[in-house]
């Protein structure tokens, strides 16, 4: 536009550069928004960058000098307060977690799915709406809530009804994580089966499908990387539940035979324990330890859903 | 669909048997959603049942009394207040203004898939993990002691995601024909973003906001070792004072307390959830009213 036409002189075209290359305030001020906002869109970068850094710095010490693999990851004695010989060996915890985590999973998975299969591709208008606010407000009850209905509801219901002595176990704790776990995972499912264009429905219908062989021939093919990626979150948020598995699991150290028994999971520990150390302590430094093992895993977890979703977009 | 194809055709046995397996799945998916719904509710209602005597203006607005035996939840709402409101003085602009960066400046590049990867993981790390996150970097590193601010900052990293996903979802909303009308006038960026986009989507961004608060109100973890205590006699009076939350007490009345009034903690838990439920059906309900009067 500016080189129009080439017959005018130089100084016409110089104006016209000027009017669209301007640097009045308005333009010192976009600028100055750009870098704020650039700073801001940063910053969630940095936060995780941050918290690998700070707890990688408090408990470097123990991974430094006294970490011994074998011993940390493969024998379940944990006895940090031992004055003389205190063990750090966690293969108790990580069993409580996998036991807890798992057996929620495996009520909550099937579950959600469901659930999300009904509210995106059988219910219509109102009930759906409703199913949907219903889905998110659970998913909005806090965690130490869930570990309060584990302690005095579920505790006395599963003594009563399986006749065991001791009711805060894994059952209880897979039960109260499951329940947690699905509304979220019902969510994710939910937007991933939505994603799936209408296009591919009527398609399908118009050859004569029912309601359910284009759910199951078209839909869920289709939406099976995001339903993947729904699944491993759900894992995820599982794994790294502090509070619920703190109260409702019983929190003793052992490597579970049954569902009836007490475990202890890694987050809870952490939780339990911080408080009575000292700042730069062993013990101290162990916990932080375990910090880092849980921001790993559940970065390794959130990342493969990450490019499992992407996946999709891509494809 | 059934009944329009019947006058048309006659179904042939594979059309009913196709349809009874149909009905079939509809009804296993159907109880697959009430059972996922049904115990919650059932749990909910026990609640209101065992803590709802113990409600009332004094259980609200007095504090614990005879070492938390008795008495009500004051320090601990008047704390959770707190928290929440500095968490949000400092998350929502960075989320806001970082949510306009993902909507209106970043390319569709490696370096945005960065960022949006950052954000995942900031609602995905354990909440134990930002509980030792800002114990090591804003009590111990930045020297706030354990303080209001120092559990703030930490919620308020922790809650980010929530403020910035809304907002980028409602900036999202504006269709981009307003952005190049207002550009074609010859205004800058940020002018288009303030006087068009902006408004256009800030009651978008508002539902973010209120859900941040119950998001944030309901966290344990993440302030047991940064700000929050057990039990003080003292109400706060600056951010750098520590202070009772909710749902700590909650934690507190129910597992530390011997000898507790068995109704305070369902009371305590009553409270904590009305308070969450409260904040997140206004959010829906502002976004549904949203839905309802949008023009374009």
């Amino acid at each position: 536009m500016v080189t129009s036409n080439p017959t005018q002189g130089g100084a016409v075209a110089a104006r016209e550069v000027n009017d669209f290359d301007r640097r009045d305030f308005d333009w010192y001020v976009d600028k100055a928004v750009e870098a704020v906002v650039f700073v801001c869109g940063v910053s969630a970068i940095v936060f995780v960058l941050g918290i690998f850094v700070f707890v990688t710095k408090e408990g470097i010490g123990f991974i430094i000098e006294h970490l011994n693999f074998r011993e940390f990851f493969l024998t379940p004695y944990w006895s940090p307060s031992d004055a003389d010989d205190p063990e750090y060996g966690i293969l108790a915890l990580i069993a409580g977690t996998a036991s807890v985590t798992g057996l929620a999973m495996l009520v909550a998975i099937p579950f959600s799915l469901g659930a999300a299969i009904y509210i995106a591709e059988f219910a219509s208008g109102k009930t759906r709406e409703a199913l949907k606010v219903l889905v998110e407000l659970l998913a909005a009850i806090p965690s130490v809530v869930w570990g309060f209905i584990g302690l005095v509801i579920m505790n006395p219901l599963i003594i009563k009804w399986f006749d065991v002595p001791v009711g805060l176990c894994v059952l209880n704790a897979g039960i109260i994580l499951g329940l947690m776990a699905a509304p979220i995972m019902t969510s994710i499912a939910e937007d991933a089966l939505k994603a799936v264009p209408d296009r591919y429905r009527e398609a399908a219908e118009a050859m004569g499908a029912t309601r359910w062989q284009v759910t199951y021939k078209v839909v869920l093919p289709a939406a099976k990387n995001g339903l993947l990626g729904g699944v491993l979150l759900g894992v995820g948020r599982g794994f790294g539940e502090t509070m619920a598995v703190l109260m409702a699991t019983g929190h003793a150290v052992n490597i579970p035979d049954s569902i009836f028994d007490s475990v202890r999971a890694l987050t809870a520990t952490i939780a339990a324990e911080l408080g009575e150390t000292v700042v730069g302590g062993e013990h101290y430094q162990v916990l932080f330890t375990i910090g880092i093992l849980l921001f790993l895993v559940t970065f390794t977890v959130n990342l493969t859903a990450d490019l499992i979703v992407r996946g999709i977009r891509k494809g | 669909m059934t009944t329009a194809n019947a006058v048309l055709f006659q179904a042939t046995g594979l059309n009913q048997r196709n349809e009874r397996v149909q009905r079939l799945y509809r009804l296993l998916f159907g109880l697959m959603t009430l059972m996922l719904i049904a115990p919650v509710l059932l749990i909910l209602g026990t609640l209101v049942v065992k803590g709802g005597g113990v409600i009332s203006w004094e259980f609200l607005f007095t504090a614990p009394t005879d070492g938390m035996r008795s008495g009500g939840v004051l320090p601990a709402l008047l704390g959770t207040v707190w928290l929440v409101t500095v968490a949000l003085l400092l998350s929502v602009p960075i989320g806001v203004f970082a949510a306009i960066y993902l909507s209106e400046y970043a390319g569709d590049n490696w370096f945005t898939r960065a960022i949006n990867l950052a954000i995942i993981n900031l609602a995905g790390v354990p909440s134990i993990v930002h509980a030792l996150f800002g114990l090591g970097a804003f009590v111990i590193f930045f020297g706030f002691g354990t303080s209001i601010l120092a559990a703030s900052l930490t919620l308020a990293v922790m809650t980010m995601p929530v403020v910035i996903v809304a907002t980028r979802e409602s900036l999202q909303a504006v269709p981009q024909a307003f952005r190049e009308a207002c550009w074609n006038m010859g205004a800058t960026r940020w002018q288009t973003i303030r006087k068009v986009v902006l408004p256009n989507s800030i009651t978008g961004i508002l539902t973010g906001v209120i859900l941040e608060v119950s998001r944030t109100a309901g966290e344990t973890a993440p302030i047991m070792f940064t700000g929050a205590v057990f039990f003080t006699p003292f109400l706060p009076q600056s951010v750098m004072d520590q202070t009772m939350a909710l749902s700590l007490h909650l934690f507190v009345a129910a597992t530390q307390v011997p000898g507790i009034a068995d109704e305070i903690p369902f009371g305590i838990a009553l409270v904590l959830i009305a308070l969450v439920l409260l904040m997140n059906s206004a959010s829906i309900a502002f976004r549904m009213w949203l839905r309802g009067k949008k023009k374009w």
